[in-house]
């Protein structure tokens, strides 16, 4: 940061605007991103219909409906007698926000405190990580109706039926944070760790003043992943649980009406990609606030 | 080698750099000639250019202006026909070879077949006395023997001409001073022609038949100190007094441009371009 | 001479990487203990949790329908991951030669790796024929390509410059600095992307498989166990799944240990 003051004797307003012109730049770029996949897609569209090719499979209005198609399905109703989709839509996603910001917390706690646990203990770490690791080859969809069955009954009442979800999500988070706390904890300064010893400093100290601040760039850097986890564990939860008020119940309903009307699944998917992206850019933002200084391949 | 005693390696003509990225000039007007087998150092404080021109001597770095010629011909033409070899400050070996693999890396740049490579590198483990950690991988290494893999690297091909820049920079004295003599008695054998790159005003002497002093912004030469000890030099050579009175020349003449020796650290920019 | 370097004996080392192993199966025991004594002492219904002996002795009755369904899923996570793998190997081999198109990209990469791809699934489905294999191997390829393609591109741009320069004073052509510095400091980024893509691609199959596929197919199987409330064939089932996953995730370790053999994790082993 003073680097940075020293080198740039550039007035205060000059690198504001500059840093206008680079946010307007950025978002010139996504809505270039934007119009070229759009003309990407109907030019596929266009090439494989007109050529009659079948391969990978057939292109027509069911497999890949007009972009147009699917952005006037936003603005009408799914059924008759209900607001327009995007309205719905935006409905579900804020429930599945929920699950995932619920799942994504509990997560995170669980995955930052066996981190925190297994730092201090080289045995734990040969005993448990294994186990750790080997979790996430568990197919978290086929548990997840023995978690609903199982959680559901136990939660008080404003967790009932969505708090078994996000205790899903938040079996898809807690991974990343683990391992990436444990690796950040360990990746304080040896040099730095004399030091507290020759303070005579206990391990409680050791951990929030020097380990904590060290790791923040390895668990920030989970956090990212936990984010698109932690959507996907709320989507995913709900498919079992037989929930209709998210993303995922609606992508199960849109996907028995696909044949029909497939530019309503299409639209449900296009606003659980948005939502996975809005998660993730809270949690990279969130980041460059907490963490100023840059992580180097924290992956 | 085609090149007469008469020939100089290195020819240096009217040269300057300047870096577009901050407007930098980081060597104005450099003129210098080497010998075939003269062992020439480098000096100056940090900033002073002298790393940048140990590059455009290697063609690692384009000149603004001026003439760089190696054994006759342009440096860019002496690259590609591996007139010399390079050692930097880092060991900058592979971690993924092993120690003979690594001393063996220019020879298959170059096609020689298994059987010369296996017979060259032998002899190199030899020269720097390595023998029996073939198989070792850099990590397993300390510093200085890192630092002398780099060294049989560089030598592997025989080049006639030894480009080091501040190779022994990152040791402890006891090391490098060790390496000092690995390297004087390396070069009487070969009878190669060495660019020095240092920091340290006891090194440069200690090695060189020449002390080329350079003074920063911009870099230019500042004055050359021609260094008369007797060859072959020891651990004695440090204590006699002509070498204090060498360090001492030199040291003036570093301080009469009205600039001290900073410490250690070194201006990325010119240091490390691209 | 100071690089004094202790190699103990094959002997002691094979004794020492057993001895590493020992925490992990007293705990493993430890669990299977306390997982059967929970359930007896809390009286835990069978048909929520039931004890690990009985999903074992499940799985032996059903390993006539577990096992081959479990291999059809296994292909489909296997091709997925062949696919999607070397998908992502290629896009970055060429993408990342121009650095520019590789910047471009990158964001695109990062945005589109945080997109549920999961939920695609059904698309997927209805793309290609629901019964047949494909659309659970495009699912699954999908989902590996991106942290495949991300991290190789991450791994090619990563060269240390002092490498290159050496290389350069060699006269060596950007094929060969290719061959000998880039490829090689890719590789530890690359296996990192392999192993997270191993466990994604056997996730991506039985999801995907839950949105229909043929009957002797792993997800549609637990599934069905599930809703018919036979939970014990449906732990079966997840037990049969973890143990293709964990053998997928095995020879992607073990490949790793025999091509990248110089960096850290293989020099605490």
């Amino acid at each position: 940061m003073a680097d940075a003051a020293v080198a740039s004797p550039v007035p205060r307003r000059a690198v504001r605007t500059a840093a206008i012109a680079r946010a307007a730049g950025r978002a010139g770029a996504v809505v270039a991103v934007m119009l070229a996949l759009v003309g990407l897609w109907e030019l596929y569209r266009w090439i494989w219909s007109s050529a009659g090719w079948t391969w990978p499979f057939v292109v027509d209005s069911t497999s890949m409906p007009h972009v147009w198609t699917i952005l006037k399905a936003f603005g009408q109703p799914a059924q008759v007698n209900q607001p327009a989709l995007i309205n719905i839509l935006l409905h579900k996603s804020l429930f599945t926000a929920k699950e995932a910001v619920v799942g994504f917390g509990l997560g995170a706690v669980i995955g930052f405190a066996i981190g925190v646990v297994l730092v201090h203990s080289r045995l734990l770490q040969r005993g448990f990580l294994p186990y750790i690791v080997g979790s996430q080859t568990i197919p978290i969809l086929a548990i997840a109706p023995m978690v609903v069955v199982w959680v559901n009954p136990k939660l008080p009442g404003p967790f009932q039926g969505w708090g078994a979800v996000a205790v899903i999500a938040a079996y898809l988070t807690f991974f990343p944070v683990a391992i990436n706390t444990l690796r950040g904890l360990q990746s304080a300064d040896p040099r730095a760790l004399e030091l507290m010893r020759s303070y005579a400093a206990s391990r409680w100290t050791v951990l929030w003043k020097l380990r904590v601040p060290s790791s923040l760039p390895y668990v920030f850097s989970a956090f990212r992943l936990a984010a698109t986890a932690s959507i996907v564990g709320a989507i995913i939860g709900e498919l079992p649980s037989g929930l209709q008020s998210g993303l995922g119940g609606a992508i199960l309903n849109f996907n028995q009406y696909y044949s029909l009307e497939p530019q309503e699944l299409w639209a449900t998917n296009i606003v659980a990609a948005a939502l996975g992206i809005l998660f993730f850019s809270v949690v990279v933002l969130l980041e460059k606030a907490v963490v100023r200084r840059a992580p180097e391949n924290v992956a | 080698m085609s090149v007469s005693d008469t020939d100089p390696v290195v020819r240096i003509e009217g040269l300057t750099k300047t870096f577009a990225r901050g407007n930098v000039t980081a060597l104005q007007d450099i003129d210098l000639e080497l010998m075939p087998g003269e062992f020439v150092s480098l000096i100056g404080p940090s900033g002073c250019g002298k790393s940048t021109l140990l590059r455009v001597i290697g063609d690692l770095v384009e000149p603004t202006a001026g003439s760089v010629t190696v054994n006759g011909k342009p440096a860019k033409r002496a690259r590609a026909d591996r007139d010399y070899g390079i050692v930097f400050q880092d060991s900058v070996l592979f971690d993924w070879r092993t120690v003979a693999k690594n001393i063996g890396l220019p020879l298959e740049m170059l096609g020689w077949d298994r059987d010369k490579r296996k017979q060259r590198i032998d002899e190199m483990l030899d020269l720097v006395e390595l023998r029996g950690f073939e198989e070792h991988h850099p990590w397993q290494l300390s510093g200085g023997m890192q630092q002398r893999v780099s060294i049989a690297r560089a030598l592997a091909f025989e080049p006639a001409l030894l480009l080091m820049d501040e190779p022994f920079g990152a040791l402890d004295e006891m090391t490098r001073e060790r390496l000092n003599l690995e390297l004087l008695s390396i070069w009487q054998q070969l009878g190669s022609t060495v660019v020095f790159v240092t920091h340290s005003i006891s090194e440069a002497v200690f090695l060189s038949t020449r002390v080329v002093v350079m003074s920063p912004r911009p870099g230019r030469i500042a004055g050359i100190v021609p260094i008369d000890l007797p060859y072959p030099r020891g651990v004695e050579t440090r204590e006699e007094t002509r070498f204090f009175e060498l360090v001492t020349q030199v040291r003036e003449l570093l301080r009469s441009r009205g600039e001290h020796l900073l410490p250690e650290e070194e201006l990325g920019l010119l240091e490390a371009p691209e | 001479m100071s690089g004094l370097i202790v190699t103990p004996s094959v002997g002691r080392r094979a004794a020492r990487r057993a001895g590493d192993w020992v925490p992990a199966a007293v705990v493993f025991v430890l669990a299977i203990v306390v997982w059967e004594g929970a359930i007896s002492a809390f009286h835990i219904q069978q048909f929520l949790l039931p004890r690990p002996s009985d999903i074992v002795s499940t799985f032996w009755t059903n390993r006539h329908t577990l096992w081959p369904a479990g291999w059809t899923t296994f292909k489909e996570a296997l091709g997925g991951f062949a696919f999607g793998s070397l998908g992502g190997v290629l896009v970055a081999t060429v993408v990342g030669r121009f650095r520019v198109v590789g910047n471009a990209l990158m964001p695109i990469a990062i945005a589109a790796n945080a997109v549920p791809i999961i939920a695609f699934a059904p698309i997927a489905n209805a793309w290609f024929n629901p019964l047949s294999s494909t659309s659970k191997m495009a699912i699954a390829g999908v989902l590996c390509f991106l942290p495949v393609m991300v991290n190789t591109m991450r791994g090619l741009q990563s060269a240390d410059p002092r490498q290159i320069e050496l290389m350069r004073s060699y006269a060596a052509s950007e094929l060969e600095i290719w061959r000998r510095v880039r490829v090689p400091t890719a590789l530890p980024y690359l296996f990192t992307a392999l192993k997270v893509a191993s466990v994604l691609a056997m996730i991506g199959a039985i999801v995907a498989e839950y949105f229909g596929g043929a009957f002797n197919a792993l997800g549609v199987l637990i599934r069905s166990d599930a809703q018919i409330l036979d939970f014990q064939t449906a732990w079966a089932g997840i037990l049969v799944a973890s143990l293709l996953g964990l053998a997928l995730y095995g020879a992607v370790v073990l490949a790793e240990r025999l091509v990248v053999r110089w960096t850290p994790a293989t020099r605490e082993a």
